[in-house]
């Protein structure tokens, strides 16, 4: 018989080890937590009384009580659209080609390594590529358009890894399959490949869309800091969106302002959670579809 | 046997994965409405001469080719020989079950439509469940998800995915390894009723399957850094019985392998 004593002072060792090791990773998770709950509460103590009707239907203003975000807020929308519209498309085209079709050479692994070097550009870098690229060799100006490919070039790379990490994750004996009934390789990609792919692609790019529309750096450099009194009507028009128009107020010295600013906070985190709600409520429903 | 005509009739086959060569001067001829089975060694090279009937190789970057396998009186590897057309009239079923995270009804379907025949698509998906003997189990489940059947009803979904598209030949690469004896036995059954229409050819490094299922054998070996040699091939149970080779009655009798 071995001798239980050293076994039992040993397991009593290795529980509280375990404790300990769980109580650490709990406070790094609380730590995330807290801050971000702090955050909240405070930007939502600043907004109180401001955020209102009024404060979403007015333009901006030199006067406190009288400003609010409309011109922002449809910029953000109308900017929201059309990087959604070009970065869709191109980022699922993109990791299709680089999955399914490219041959394994040096071509292809100099683009992936671009790709993922690209993803890791400071935005405010794309902001200036932007500017000398669409605003002015391209002659877009300061406009929506401009703006839109600026944050297509920004969200692209992640986009492209994130739908190539879900291709990646389809079976390839649900490909073989699929060859051995004489489909060709569109119809493997197109009736195999994306449909079990699609809800990791559409969570990645949903992700990156909002990572892109909270960005101020890239539109301060495209849009520039201005006051607009009114809503865009067409692509090539001028615009600002919620991060300038929050940057703006937050860098006045008056306290209204940084209520206003607060105020506007609020209403971004709103677009940015419906964004991923509407995300959310898709995928479920189109994974619940291909699982019937 | 009276007046059998070859099916596919394999000559001189090579095969290379880049500098490895995998297959060595194959000539076999493989029988109408027979079950051919290709036994042999884990790396032998047999599931690797099945995907060369379909052209399965293919798709394996850096593989080559060279011989030939006729089919109807004509190479499958001639240039002006699409894969697919190959593939359509030449189905397969895999080692592991893998239906599409898709309906049952949709895996069989999916054959025949991705080849332009949606006419009658209702008629002939039943008609395949039913030759793989699967109808009465999935009937009232047509149209929920493949994946939720078990192991050997996944794989007579396979079958009957393959058998949808009315081929002439059915290649099968070990498709009772990943199952419990119960369902392999159904497999096996199936195997046997499917002969009389259609010619099967199954790898398996289960001999008994072999024996209990095929009519004809082929024995491969590989030998010290030589893979892919064809070394007996012949009725079944004279291959079983009388074994022509040394190195086949080793096998079988289980002193190596």
């Amino acid at each position: 018989m071995r001798d239980g004593q050293v076994f039992q002072q040993h397991l009593k060792l290795r529980k509280f080890r375990g404790s300990v090791f769980g109580l650490i990773f709990l406070a790094s998770t609380m730590v995330g937590t807290l801050v971000l709950i702090v955050l909240i509460v405070d930007v939502l103590r600043d907004s109180l009384g401001w955020l209102d009707w009024q404060f979403l239907t007015s333009y901006p203003s030199r006067k406190p009580e009288e400003a609010g975000l409309l011109s922002a807020l449809f910029g953000t929308l109308w900017v929201m659209v059309f990087t959604a519209l070009f970065s869709f498309p191109i980022g699922i085209g993109t990791a299709i080609y680089l999955e399914e079709y490219a041959p394994d050479n040096r071509l292809k692994r100099l683009i992936q390594t671009n790709i993922n070097n690209l993803a890791g550009v400071p935005s405010i870098v794309y902001g200036l590529l932007g500017l000398s690229l669409f605003v002015q060799a391209l002659a877009l100006g300061r406009s929506i358009l401009a703006g839109a490919l600026t944050l297509t070039l920004m969200s692209l790379p992640v986009i492209i890894i994130a739908a190539q990490e879900a291709i990646r994750s389809v079976p390839g004996t649900h490909r073989l399959g699929a060859f051995a009934l004489g489909a060709s390789k569109w119809q493997v990609v197109r009736n195999i490949v994306l449909p079990s792919s699609f809800p990791g692609i559409f969570t990645g790019t949903i992700l990156a869309m909002s990572r892109a529309i909270g960005e101020a750096a890239p539109m301060i450099a495209i849009a520039a800091l201005v006051y607009l009194t009114f809503i865009p009507i067409s692509p090539l028009d001028r615009f600002t969106v919620l991060p300038i128009q929050i940057f703006n107020w937050v860098s006045r010295p008056q306290a209204d302002f940084q209520h206003l600013a607060a105020a506007g906070i609020i209403v971004l985190l709103v677009v940015l959670l419906s964004m991923n709600a509407i995300a959310i409520i898709l995928r479920n429903r189109y994974q619940k579809r291909t699982e019937e | 046997m009276e007046n059998l005509t070859e099916c596919l009739a394999v000559r001189n086959l090579e095969l290379w994965y880049g500098t490895f060569q995998s297959l060595r001067g194959i000539s076999l001829g493989i029988l109408h409405n027979r079950i051919t089975a290709i036994i042999g060694p884990s790396g032998c090279g047999k599931s690797s001469l099945l995907r060369c009937f379909n052209r399965m190789n293919d798709l394996i970057p850096g593989s080559r080719v060279q011989g030939e396998v006729i089919f109807h009186g004509r190479n499958v590897y001639d240039a002006g020989v699409d894969p697919a057309e190959v593939r359509y009239r030449i189905g397969m079923v895999f080692q592991k079950p893998n239906p599409f995270p898709k309906s049952v009804f949709e895996n069989v379907a999916f054959g025949p439509r991705v080849n332009g025949i949606t006419d009658n698509l209702e008629e002939v998906v039943e008609q395949a469940l039913h030759r793989a003997a699967l109808w009465g189990e999935v009937k009232d489940r047509l149209h929920k998800s493949a994946m939720e059947l078990s192991g050997g009803q996944q794989q007579r979904l396979c079958i009957a995915r393959a058998l949808a598209l009315e081929p002439e030949v059915i290649l099968m690469d070990e498709p009772c390894s990943a199952l419990d004896p119960m369902a392999t036995l159904k497999i096996e059954d199936l195997m046997k009723s499917l002969a009389a229409e259609y010619t099967i050819v199954i790898v398996t490094h289960n001999m008994q399957q072999a024996g209990r299922v095929s009519d004809m054998a082929a024995f491969m070996m590989m030998e010290e850094d030589r893979a892919g040699v064809l070394v007996e091939y012949g009725p079944t149970p004279q291959l079983f019985t009388k074994p022509r080779d040394k190195r086949t009655d080793d096998y079988i009798t289980g002193r190596f392998g």
